[in-house]
């Protein structure tokens, strides 16, 4: 009696798998369906969500699988295509890679692919389009976009008595003296805003994120480095370091090193050790997953006093996303990249999902866009016309780390004269771009 | 009459000579056969990497493209223009300067302190030598916690007897000798060489000193440093090229302090040298190169030049140390 229990127990269990087998490949029947291998360098709760689009692609499209690889950085994209074992589409988290990606063919040139079926790139914002090739070579497409802007603790700003977001850096740097909070020692209980450049995202020491809110311009129309020569580089500088100063660059560093990661659940701001800061939009998803009754806001970053008509603009980055060399499913690739950056209806999923800006004017607007007042100061911020991006080089960021090495040692007091400064960091990166362009290399 | 006295007064036929050339042979093939796993590995892992790093410092390469041939150009931009190549060669001369005569210090003081350890001496073996088994990540993240400025336990109890400590790894003048406090902590496996070699020293040699009239430092001086002074000479050769080649706790401790961990795989992200270049290393500052910036000609050229200065100062040491070491039985 017992033996037949069991004998029925493993009957009824093989059949349930070999039922369940069957309808997962069911979608597929009939078909000899082709593995679709995407990276992304998203994790965790992020990754879930684009694996939620995908899945979707992957159910409307029998004659493909689409399989999601996330946590991936550059350093295995290039790996994979120098060993010729690539993934069919490819993304990257650093669009300053693009000129690498471009001019060495490492990424497929995609113009064929667009012309084929007569796809305009307009259809993303100039930005956009600028990250996503390099000297006219477009090897990217926009796959959603990160976009920083300004947020601040409501509560905090309601009992300092302030009633609306700074607008200029001066109005900041009032607000942020007004919402600081000492502690013994020269500790902070309350940072208004934090200035110190290397703390979170907002403040890259590559001064990325502030230089749209200057209007600073990087390069002259011949691509040489212009730093000394735009006096808004000094302005923003200035602003900084008095910033700085002004709660100690020692206290600062200490309150630094208390605060906790930026992706952790126990981001400065979202526990209310910072009043203000500069942030991506994908913030607002974050607060919501970790810190849902925060009372917060979100706005354009404040700007330079003497540039007022720059309110509203900012720091604009994103992911891009291509074919990589040697891709085994050239066409299947190319309809998935199509669908992930052209049609509204992914990229308003997974900006749902994410929180990212989605990359088409068309899914700018579109229905499937959760209403967040948060988030839509974000979306504002992407379509301004003085929203900037880093240029593009042929040495990729690396001029990035040439005005980081400055603008730390400048906060810290030990750069010695600005304008000299400035001028001496000209001299270096023109000498590096001529250095990666030796031999008469793109 | 020996086999080869017999072979050597044998007459030399031609055919004898074939025989013996073909013996010779084959006692080649064999070695080279023997051999054959190690020629093999040294000449994929380390000659063929050798070869094509000196001809890749003569070319742009981005890992993507083909190399293409710019002549002198890496090596002009390393000796003229680049901002950041003094940093890093002054924190690499800095770190061995500074790292290496304490770490054998340490390693001979303690193993001293060993071998006259009258109890105990396996347990506090033990004691010493467990940090070196610490992989080098974890001990490193272990010490940027415990000397976090905020909240690590050392400024906490530096706070409470009304001493400020530093910011460690927070300041560019602190960074360096916190990660020398990481490397005199992980010292064990110098400790035990020396510990070997201390314990080595032949007590014939205290005791006629001892006779003579020498005290304890005389001993030290004319009978254990002496002795031991080949395995100095290995420390300090060994602590000179791993102090050239000094990058993990550097590029851990760099991006752990600098608050962005997580972000240590975004190439958005440079937090290399942190704070203020202060632990830029010349290996750290390769890999920005070679493997942040794609710049793979570039970093070839820095690793050639490496590659040159670590042979001269291996060798220089070598040439020098005639004069201070002694090998027991060798003839001057």
């Amino acid at each position: 009696m017992r033996r037949g229990v069991i004998a029925a127990v493993l009957v009824v269990a093989v059949l349930a798998a070999v039922v369940g087998a069957t309808a997962r490949s069911s979608a597929h029947a009939g078909t000899k369906a082709d593995t679709i291998t995407v990276w992304v360098g998203w994790s965790a709760r992020e990754l879930q969500g684009f694996k939620k689009i995908a899945a979707e692609y992957d159910k409307q499209h029998p004659e493909v699988n689409v399989k999601v690889v996330g946590g991936i950085n550059d350093d295995k994209i290039t790996a994979s295509i120098r060993s010729g074992n690539v993934p069919d589409v490819v993304s990257s988290f650093t669009s300053a890679n693009v000129g690498s990606y471009c001019k060495s063919g490492a990424w497929l040139d995609l113009k064929p692919f667009l012309s084929k079926d007569h796809l305009d790139v307009n259809v993303f914002p100039k930005t956009s389009q600028y990250y996503t090739q390099f000297n006219g070579k477009r090897c990217a497409l926009p796959f959603l976009a990160d976009v920083y802007g300004f947020y601040y603790n409501k509560k905090m700003f309601k009992a300092a008595g302030l009633k609306g977001p700074p607008k200029t850096m001066s109005q900041l740097t009032a607000y942020a003296k007004k919402l600081t909070k000492r502690g013994s020692n020269g500790t902070f209980k309350v940072l208004g805003y934090n200035p110190f450049l290397g703390f979170y995202a907002g403040n890259a020491p590559d001064l990325s994120s502030y230089a749209p809110l200057f209007g600073a311009k990087y390069v002259d129309g011949s691509g040489k480095s212009v730093l000394s020569k735009d006096p808004a580089w000094g302005r923003l500088l200035r602003w900084q370091k008095n910033l700085v100063d002004y709660y100690g660059y020692k206290n600062l560093q200490k309150f630094n090193a208390g605060a906790a990661d930026e992706f952790s659940a126990s981001h400065a701001f979202e526990i209310g050790k910072l009043a203000m800061m500069i942030d991506g939009e994908w913030r607002v998803a974050f607060i919501k997953a970790e810190h849902p009754g925060l009372d917060y806001a979100t706005a354009p970053a404040p700007v330079d006093d003497s540039k007022p008509n720059l309110y509203g603009a900012g720091y604009v980055n994103g992911t891009i996303i291509g074919i990589p060399k040697g891709v085994k499913h050239k066409d299947q690739a190319w309809a998935l990249l199509k669908y992930l950056t052209f049609n509204a209806h992914p990229l308003a999923q997974f900006s749902n999902a994410i929180r990212n800006v989605p990359t088409t004017k068309q899914s700018l607007n579109s229905k499937e866009i959760k209403p967040d007042a948060h988030f839509k100061t974000f979306l504002n911020i992407f379509s301004n016309a003085n929203s900037k991006t880093t240029p593009i080089t042929a040495a990729g960021n690396a001029y990035g780390t040439l005005i980081q090495a400055f603008a730390v040692k400048w906060q810290a007091g030990h750069a010695g004269d600005l304008s000299k400064g400035l001028q001496k960091l000209d001299k270096q990166i023109n000498a590096q771009l001529k250095q990666a362009q030796a031999g008469g290399v793109p | 009459m020996t086999e080869a006295a017999a072979t050597a007064a044998a007459p030399f036929t031609a055919e004898r000579k074939r025989a013996r050339r073909r013996a010779a042979w084959r006692r080649r093939r064999l070695v080279l056969l023997l051999m054959s796993p190690w020629l093999v590995g040294f000449s994929v892992f380390f000659g063929y990497p050798l070869v094509m790093s000196v001809y890749l410092s003569f070319t742009h390469y981005d890992l993507l493209s083909s190399p293409k041939w710019i002549g002198l150009a890496n090596y002009k931009y390393l000796f003229r223009d680049d901002p950041q190549v003094g940093q890093a060669v002054k924190n690499t001369i800095w770190i061995i300067v500074v790292m290496v005569p304490l770490q054998v210090l340490f390693a001979f003081g303690v193993a001293m302190m060993l071998a006259r350890a009258k109890r105990g001496g396996g347990f506090f073996r033990t004691v010493f030598y467990l940090p070196a088994l610490a992989p080098p990540v974890a001990a490193t993240l272990a010490f940027v916690y415990i000397l976090n400025p905020a909240t690590g336990p050392v400024n906490i109890i530096l706070s409470h007897l009304g001493i400020e400590g530093p910011l460690w790894f927070q300041s560019p003048g602190w960074s360096k000798p916190s990660l020398v406090l990481l490397g005199l902590w992980g010292v064990g496996n110098v400790m035990i060489i020396f510990l070997a070699a201390v314990l080595d020293v032949p007590q014939h040699l205290y005791e006629s000193a001892e006779l003579d009239g020498a005290g304890p430092l005389q001993r030290m001086r004319w009978v254990t440093l002496p002795t031991i002074s080949p395995v100095i000479l290995f420390s300090v050769v060994i602590g000179v090229i791993a102090g050239m080649q000094y990058f993990t706790q550097a590029y851990v401790a760099s991006n752990v302090a600098s608050g962005q961990a997580s972000q240590a795989g975004d190439q958005t992200v440079n937090n290399l040298g942190y704070p203020e270049g202060s632990t830029l290393f010349y290996p750290v500052f390769l890999y920005q190169h070679g493997f942040r910036e794609f710049n793979m000609g570039y970093a070839s050229a820095l690793s050639v030049l490496l590659l040159v200065v670590a042979f001269s100062v291996t060798l220089f040491i070598i040439v020098n140390s005639r004069r201070w070491v002694h090998y027991a039985g060798a003839v001057k």
